[in-house]
């Protein structure tokens, strides 16, 4: 059974070609990360799939049914840029919208809900922070806080936008550790990612994206050399391993990209 | 219609359509450099508060001179950008609730000092309240020259940086690489603006100012790319804007000039926005089909 | 004495009203939107005379409510077909206001109504224009209008609390989880033209711009809590109102001008003084 599968979508903003003709499936219980260079497409994928922006053509099932009857198995960590830190609003509120479709229109959050919440934040390392104001968190702190509202939703497959820029190495791992949960319990996690040096250790699967698809398929058979020439369409430069002292885990040396 | 052939032959009225001609074509022209640097709103907020530097000035000197207004109006104009420059910087207020908060503080002080000069001085000298609305027909010939000579002014200046507006609006940073002063050039910029609205106030009036500036661009936006033909072609829908206005209030008794020169400008964005070359709705469709 | 009773009572109504629903349009950078409407449900109000021939109460809210939403959906339509938003917004209000004035021209003399007090309001007036049951005065038309118009503003905001929070912090995450984002934004759309000409008669459109948005503005640099930013943005615009009728008074000077320059004079204490946000105290924590 696959999570998702997703035939022929095609996006297009003002008549210019965003996505082409993208078909995929993917396998439940998987960690994929979608990769490709700035302006590839990869968060209108993800939008597009999720329906927050519109489609010229393209069909999304979710266990085998269409999209929107499966909405509530949907769960989403957006860039933390679109939204406005500066809202008047605490970590623990934030957290809480992850439950309003399980707490319904008109109705006011309740106790168990609350309690949710709490350990969902707590998840994250972020339970002392749950009254703070959220323009008073840092960015890492920020990420764990969509981190634990998309856990709060208790979604089946899950979509994060590029959830590692920008956040300290302890959230890094935080999210890490989150993936792998979830992919225990069975559950789906697609991420928008750039990062290419950590893309071995993070994903079990791959997805090369750039305005058409590349390619799919589990990590060691895609993410070769030839696959990302095809998807960067520059000059690769294979570098041997660079005296890196943030970063361990970088076995397999630097690979740095010149498009042209 | 017998009116309107008698206010030709006038003398005064032919000096205010020359005066019109050459505002409308001035504020297309600045107005094309303001909608480039996305300052239409912040244009607005200039306008509205020229208002209390009108009142305050009369309130010092005591005279209804015009110059000496204007000096008032320009100051105010000024200091409301820099408020909102200051607002967005110093604090988490965004751009759009800074300038809507000058916008309205600064008009709503100056409708106080109005009405404070009304109820307060003596004589006729309640004349100002025309700077809301603008009234072409109340203006005496040395008011229209003024606005006559300092377009005529604003445009020769707009024309000879040209080259040097156009690429600090597209590459400030470039700009200051080959050595252009490019603070320079953006003060100048903010100068042309300011005097625009400030030699304008007396026949378009505060409010509806902006309105000369951001339109006429925004319709010529739909019949070209480049920036030169666009900021002429503003400039053109402006003059007859400008023209159409002053013609219409002067036949018709009871009309302000100021509205009736807006709804012309927007019946010519009208038609571009249906008709235009580049990006109008008629030829979009057309070509999709 | 009632009479300058009822003049308060309608200048912190409108505070009231038009802070708390403004309160949420500068959460969600839409505080020209509401500058915008301010001005073209004058049109919306001549619009309504053209039809019934008469300046009512009722039909004037509803040319009121929609042309306000027709101002909102032209800004949105000229921003979607690649005009910025400040200048879609720009050339869509001074249209139909330029509009109205020039109708409002041509009725002038058939009607109590000219720009003048399209402008300023005249909140004097108020207490004579008293609504009749039965022979009986049940006080102003204008406080029933403004006290009709908070109810219904307060009623939709306690319905969709959350889903308006929601739809104003993270606008995408609640098109996900099924909050209806587009109806929520037109809602306040209507909320706001509600406001509006429930105030224009009395106060004019710079005094509602100012309410919609400085109070609002005030608050959010007051506190950091949403409910908070509400009910406190309501408050300052009573207090504007209040401080702004009494200097009104003393220096006899129009009343909606006043209040204004109290909102505005109110908004400077905050941007100095606010414990958190304000710039004396930034200063200081950093020295």
């Amino acid at each position: 059974m696959h999570a998702l599968h997703v035939s022929d979508l095609t996006v297009s903003y003002d008549k210019k070609p965003v996505l082409e003709d993208v078909s995929f499936s993917i396998p439940n219980g998987s960690i994929t990360g979608i990769i490709g260079p700035n302006g590839a497409g990869k968060s209108t994928l993800i939008k597009s799939i999720l329906r927050l922006i519109p489609s010229i053509t393209g069909e999304v099932k979710v266990y085998g049914e269409p999209y929107a009857q499966q909405k509530k198995l949907i769960g989403y960590v957006p860039q933390r840029s679109e939204v406005d830190w500066d809202f008047p609003t605490n970590a623990l509120d934030v957290v809480l919208m992850g439950r309003y479709r399980h707490i319904g229109i008109f109705k006011r959050a309740k106790k168990a809900e609350i309690t949710w919440a709490r350990e969902c934040l707590q998840k994250v390392g972020m339970l002392g922070y749950a009254e703070r104001q959220i323009s008073q968190l840092s960015g890492g702190q920020q990420q764990r806080v969509f981190l634990a509202r998309a856990l709060a939703q208790d979604a089946m497959v899950y979509f994060m936008d590029e959830p590692f820029s920008g956040v300290d190495a302890a959230t890094e791992r935080a999210i890490i550790q989150l993936m792998k949960n979830w992919k225990q319990e069975g559950k789906t996690v697609i991420v928008v990612h750039h990062d290419l040096q950590t893309v071995e250790d993070y994903f079990d699967h791959v997805l090369l994206l750039n305005k058409q698809l590349v390619d799919f398929g589990e990590t060691p058979k895609v993410f070769t050399l030839e696959n990302l020439e095809k998807t960067y369409g520059g000059k690769i430069a294979f570098l041997q391993k660079t005296p890196s002292t943030e970063k361990e885990h970088h076995a397999h040396g630097h690979l740095a990209f010149e498009s042209e | 219609m017998d009116t309107l052939l008698s206010s030709l032959s006038n003398a005064n009225f032919q000096w205010v359509l020359v005066g019109s001609l050459l505002l409308g074509f001035a504020s297309g022209v600045i107005g094309s450099f303001v909608l480039l640097k996305k300052q239409s709103l912040i244009s607005d907020a200039m306008a509205h508060a020229a208002l209390p530097g009108v009142c305050i000035m009369f309130l010092i000197f005591e005279v209804k001179s015009i110059p000496i207004l204007l000096i008032g109006a320009a100051i105010t104009s000024f200091l409301a950008t820099q408020a909102i420059q200051f607002i967005i910087n110093k604090s988490r207020i965004k751009t759009d609730a800074a300038i809507g908060i000058i916008i309205s503080v600064f008009f709503g002080f100056g409708i106080v000092l109005l009405t404070y000069i009304q109820q307060n001085s003596t004589g006729s000298q309640a004349g100002l309240d025309t700077f809301i609305f603008g009234q072409a027909a109340s203006l005496v010939k040395s008011d229209v020259q003024l606005i006559t000579g300092g377009a005529f002014l604003l445009v020769l200046i707009s024309m000879l940086f040209f080259k040097e507006f156009k690429l600090t609006l597209f590459d400030p940073q470039f700009a200051k690489g080959i050595g252009l002063p490019v603070s320079f050039l953006n003060g100048l910029m903010l100068f042309l603006v300011v005097a625009i609205v400030v030699i304008g106030i007396q026949m378009v009036g505060v409010i509806l100012i902006a309105a000369l500036l951001i339109t006429p661009p925004l319709a010529a936006r739909y019949w070209t790319e480049r920036l030169g033909v666009m900021a002429i072609l503003a400039g053109i829908f402006g003059a007859i804007s400008g023209v159409l206005g002053a013609v219409i209030s002067t036949t018709i008794v009871g009309l302000p000039t100021g509205p009736v020169i807006v709804l012309s400008a927007s019946f010519i964005f009208f038609i571009s926005l249906l008709f235009g070359k580049k990006k109008g709705l008629v030829i979009r469709r057309v070509r999709q089909a | 004495m009632t009479y300058t009773l009822w003049i308060v009572i309608t200048g912190c109504l409108v505070g009231l009203t038009c802070g708390v629903t403004g309160s949420l349009l500068v959460l969600r950078k839409m505080s020209m939107i509401a500058d915008a409407i301010s001005h073209t449900v004058l049109l919306g109000i001549v619009g309504a005379f053209f039809v019934t021939q008469s300046l009512n109460g009722v039909p004037m809210l509803i040319g009121a409510a929609i042309v306000g939403l027709l101002t909102a959906f032209f800004v949105e339509t000229l921003h979607r077909s690649g005009v910025q938003s400040d200048a879609a917004i720009g050339v869509v209000f001074t249209s139909l206001f330029a509009l109205g004035v020039v109708l409002i021209a041509f009725i002038g003399d058939q009607v109590h109504l000219d720009v003048q007090h399209a402008l300023m309001g005249e909140i004097a007036f108020v207490p004579w224009n008293t609504l009749q049951i039965g022979g009986v005065s049940l006080g102003p038309v204008a406080v029933w209008m403004l006290g009709g118009v908070l109810f219904v503003n307060l009623l939709l905001i306690a319905i969709f609390y959350k889903e308006i929070k929601l739809s104003t912090f993270d606008p995408q995450y609640a098109l996900l989880i099924g909050v209806p984002v587009v109806f929520i934004h037109y809602l306040l759309m209507i909320m706001v033209s509600l406001s509006t000409v429930a105030s224009f008669d009395s106060v004019g459109a710079i005094l509602v711009v100012a309410m919609l948005i400085v109070p609002g503005s005030t608050a959010y640099l007051l506190t950091d809590k949403f409910f908070t930013m509400l009910w406190m943005s309501g408050a300052i615009g009573i207090l504007s109102a209040l401080i702004g009728y009494g200097s009104a008074v003393y220096f006899n000077v129009s009343i909606a001008g006043s209040m204004a320059s109290s909102t505005g004079i109110l908004f400077i204490l905050a941007f100095l003084f606010s414990p958190r946000h304000g710039l004396v105290f930034k200063r200081l924590r950093t020295t």
